[in-house]
């Protein structure tokens, strides 16, 4: 089914729509968040192949990326969009901001990342996906002589007081998707229940994620005391010694919130095809090769090989938290506001 | 009216033809147009615009926000927080800053033109940096835990007036070295106390410059936003948090648009009030040296000494940071700074971004001194009719207003309206020091227009009389008292905009990024080397910071023998 749709959507938005035949644009824009990087040379590629140089435009985090392609939807910042999450893809879509298009290369490996109909899956291609999860420092735990906690659940108890802390849900996206993971855990009326718990276990807020990382954490390059922190499954690999193989930190798998990226078409392009030839390269396995050990991120396309060492020390979680972004959408600002009134009194 | 009647206007007017002659009005046109054209370009026009959006969701006006937004408890919260956080800072700032601006401008001693580098330092500290060097110190289990300020109110304004007390002492002291002291001896030889001599002397002297500071503080903290943040948790939050939250975050573009309408307002009461208190008293300008301490001097040296400890102590435990490696104490974050960071986290070594950094900051330093000294020599006449000395005032207030308004509001704004030709520069790097260069504006007017405003006007009026036409008055009598302040200026304006992130982040195109865009983007990285580069980097902006600015200091020693 999936893999049908996919098909489907690949081909119905190719060239039907357009009628003219179109130009060969000099340049196409792409626009993305400011936590973008690719090796150098990679885009490159893509002027080798077809020609078109590419033109990168950061603007912001992705909630601003989103938010800047709404305002500017009249008059477009550029032709392609890169870092739209799952949890902002309703909000980009529903402000039709994104032309129909999902990349044909897509295969049924990759169609788990599709988001649902109606709230991306026909306007946006995955390209990469990354854990948010509670990391842990390995080391205090083992000096402390206490079992590491598992599940969110083992964050309330009291043996784990004190030592978690997150950045603020309504200032930070890691602090977000923590929240999204404690709502898909715990379901929309459950959650606030499990915060209050967590308040009164001694959860400290932070209102970023460096502070939290740097300030509070108490991994081997930070300052603070305490040995949980929200943070990236990727973090853990950052903290291993030179020479060395272990990580001193880790990631618990079971408190992870997955964040997917996406690309797709900007409504406005004056040059779709180029458009998606564009999203199809950064699908390809040239680019998603590259992402990784740019980004920190995994790709999406199953054809992509992890860079050395990545397997040994970069987890992924197998069962991670989901919430629908048509939900997010809709829910955002209600539980934003609930959770400042538990988390911020 | 009134002003016809006074003799030497009426002697101007008689013997100088010079005033009406048509280079006077072109010279008054430009010198108020630009400035003009300038912030309604750049901001009225994009700040208004993204309001619009607001305010006209479909088209049609719909101010029922005003109601919806105004009656939330949060919000009144936030107002409240924030015009309090806001005062409270401001008055601690101007009760440190007056002593140590004394101490820096008035008193001669080893090392006082290092310590005036050093205070500007904190002006140019990405926030983030500072945020985590404070937290760092006053967490619980930190150094300074036992304050138990981690998190508080108190936290909050402690680093507030650590970014802000160069505002003050530079401000207050570019006018207070200009001050002619024979008055104060005369004072003093009469038998008044050092403390009357001060309240009743010089005080009212330094009054415009004294309130000028205080108003710009005010207005930096009502709109600060990472350093509330980081160091009030989440507790505490601004009318500017709040935007941030609803425009990036929920995309309640009404909602914001109240709130920028609140903030802009209350900036608009401020600039009233302030220009209300700001007395235009002429002040002799006249000898000013520089004296060795006296014992009577303690007082404002002990405050002094205090407020330089409680500046270096979290800049001091950045230095100590920044050398310390993985493999113990070493320059091994400094050498990595020729690198993209662990797994490249960047995309330009941490060197390039530095010469960008300096590229811009030196553009918007021209362009915010070209605009404010234009702007400052126009606002500083005392035309006779009471509507154009109005329109002085207002000319003055709105060169101001980018310090009260949101940066998420004037970057969404740039987005929305300079799209299309011939102002098509969304993508252009010249936004990065135009949107630099308006927040340096106002400091540039407000170090000038005190020393401007304090010539005697009978000065301009004799020199006129003795047939100097008015842009020879200008260069002759204006530019010689003002070359100080102008050089104090600059250094203050290419340090603001060298440390400017908040409409840079917005604007900069990613393959050219400034300094404090990477220091950023470091300490947004896990792993011990990014966050060590990250500090190494922020310690490289300091130190040039303090050499630039001693190197105005230098420049402005040159200025001494011309002009007093």
């Amino acid at each position: 089914m999936l893999a049908a749709s996919v098909v489907l959507t690949g081909c119905a938005s190719t060239p039907a729509a357009e009628s003219a035949p179109e130009e060969t644009p000099e340049k196409l824009v792409l626009v993305t968040h400011d936590s973008f990087s690719l090796s150098e040379g990679t885009l490159e590629k893509f002027t080798t192949e077809t020609g078109i140089e590419v033109e990168v435009t950061a603007s912001g985090d992705a909630g601003e990326l989103v938010n800047t392609l709404v305002l500017t939807k009249d008059s477009p910042l550029g032709d392609v969009v890169f870092g739209i999450d799952n949890t902002f893809a309703s909000r980009a879509v529903s402000n039709d901001v994104l032309k129909d298009y999902v990349s044909g290369d897509l295969t049924d490996a990759e169609s788990a990342y599709l988001l649902p109909a109606g709230s991306g899956g026909e306007q946006l291609t995955p390209i990469d996906n990354g854990d948010v999860c509670v990391n842990v420092d390995h080391e205090w735990f083992a000096e402390n002589g206490l079992a590491e906690p598992v599940t969110l659940d083992d964050l309330v108890k009291p043996e784990y007081k004190d030592l978690l802390v997150t950045s603020a849900a309504n200032s930070s996206s890691p602090g977000l998707a923590f929240l999204l993971a404690t709502i898909a855990s715990y379901g929309e009326d459950g959650w606030q229940d499990y915060w209050t718990k967590l308040v009164a276990n001694g959860v400290k807020i932070d209102a970023g994620w460096s502070d939290a990382y740097y300030v509070d954490f108490s991994g081997p390059s930070s300052e603070g005391d305490r040995p949980l922190v929200v943070s990236y499954a990727s973090s853990p690999p950052f903290e291993v010694p030179e020479g060395e193989t272990v990580a001193p930190t880790g990631a618990l798998l079971d408190t992870c919130f997955r964040q997917t990226e996406y690309a797709g078409v900007i409504a406005g392009t004056e040059y779709p095809t180029a458009a998606k030839k564009l999203v199809d390269f950064l699908f390809s396995v040239e680019v998603q090769n590259d992402i990784p050990e740019n980004m920190y991120v995994f790709p999406v396309n199953a054809k992509a090989t992890l860079p050395e060492g990545w397997s040994n020390y970069a987890e992924i979680a197998t069962d991670p938290f989901v919430v629908d972004p048509a939900d997010i959408d809709a829910n955002r600002e209600a539980w934003l506001t609930e959770w400042a009134a538990i988390a911020t009194p | 009216m009134g002003g016809d009647r006074h003799p030497v206007s009426l002697l101007t007017r008689l013997k100088s033809p010079h005033t009406l002659a048509p280079s006077t009005a072109i010279a008054a046109v430009l010198g108020a147009g630009v400035p003009l054209l300038f912030v309604g370009l750049f901001f009225l026009w994009p700040v208004t615009t993204m309001m619009g959006r607001g305010f006209f969701p479909d088209g049609v006006l719909d101010l029922g926000g005003f109601a919806d937004v105004l009656t939330r408890p949060r919000t009144l919260r936030l107002i409240g927080l924030t015009l309090g956080q806001a005062s409270l800072a401001a008055v601690i700032t101007t009760l440190l800053g007056v002593p140590v601006a004394h101490t820096l401008y008035r008193l001669r001693f080893r090392g006082r033109r290092v310590l005036r580098a050093l205070i500007v330092v904190p002006f140019v500290l990405p926030t983030v940096v500072v945020g985590v060097a404070f937290r760092s110190l006053l967490r619980e289990g930190g150094p300074l835990g036992f304050l138990a300020l981690d998190g508080t109110f108190a936290g909050i304004m402690l680093a507030l007036v650590f970014f802000n007390i160069a505002v003050v002492a530079r401000t207050v002291g570019a006018a207070w070295e200009g001050l002619d002291d024979r008055q104060e001896e005369a004072a003093r030889v009469l038998g008044a106390s050092p403390a009357r001599v001060f309240a009743t002397v010089t005080l009212p002297r330094l009054a415009p410059a004294i309130v000028s500071a205080a108003s710009v503080v005010f207005l930096f903290c009502s709109t600060a936003f990472g350093v509330v943040l980081v160091l009030g948790g989440v507790k505490f939050g601004t009318i500017e948090t709040e935007i941030y939250l609803l425009t990036t975050q929920f995309l309640d573009l009404r909602g914001a648009s109240v709130l920028s309408v609140t903030q802009l307002l209350v900036v608009v009461l401020v600039l009233v009030v302030a220009a209300r208190l700001r007395p235009r008293q002429t002040a002799e300008k006249g000898r000013s040296l520089a004296r060795s301490p006296r014992p009577t001097d303690a007082p404002t040296l002990v405050v002094t000494a205090l407020v330089a400890a409680f500046l270096a102590l979290p800049m001091v435990s950045m230095l100590v940071r920044s050398f310390t490696t993985r493999d113990g104490f070493g320059i091994g974050n400094y050498l990595a700074l020729g690198t993209t960071g662990t797994r490249n986290a960047l995309v330009v070594p941490v060197w390039v971004a530095l010469g960008n950094s300096l590229t811009t900051a030196l553009a918007a330093t021209v362009l915010a001194l070209v605009i404010g000294l234009s702007a400052s020599l126009v606002i500083s006449r005392r035309p006779r009719s009471l509507g154009l000395r109005r329109a002085l005032t207002g000319l003055d207030g709105v060169l101001m207003l980018p310090l009260g308004v949101s940066a998420v509001t004037v970057g969404f704004g740039f987005l929305i309206t300079l799209n299309q030709p011939p102002f098509d520069l969304r993508s252009s790097p010249v936004l990065v020091p135009i949107a630099q260069a308006l927040v340096a504006v106002p400091l540039v007017v407000r170090t000038i227009l005190p020393a401007l405003t304090s010539i005697d006007p009978r000065l301009r009026e004799s020199s006129a009389v003795l047939g100097a036409s008015p842009l020879r008055v200008i260069r002759d009598v204006d530019l010689g008292i003002i070359a100080r302040p102008v050089l104090a200026a600059s250094g203050f304006a290419f340090a603001v905009a060298l440390g400017e992130f908040g409409a840079t982040s917005f604007l900069s195109r990613p393959d050219r990024p400034t300094l404090p865009v990477v220091i950023y983007r470091l300490i947004g990285q896990p792993g011990g080397d990014n966050f060590g580069m990250a500090i190494a980097a922020s310690v490289i902006l300091a130190a040039i910071t303090v050499a630039v600015i001693a190197l105005v200091e230098r420049l402005r020693v040159g200025t001494v023998g011309a002009f007093s």
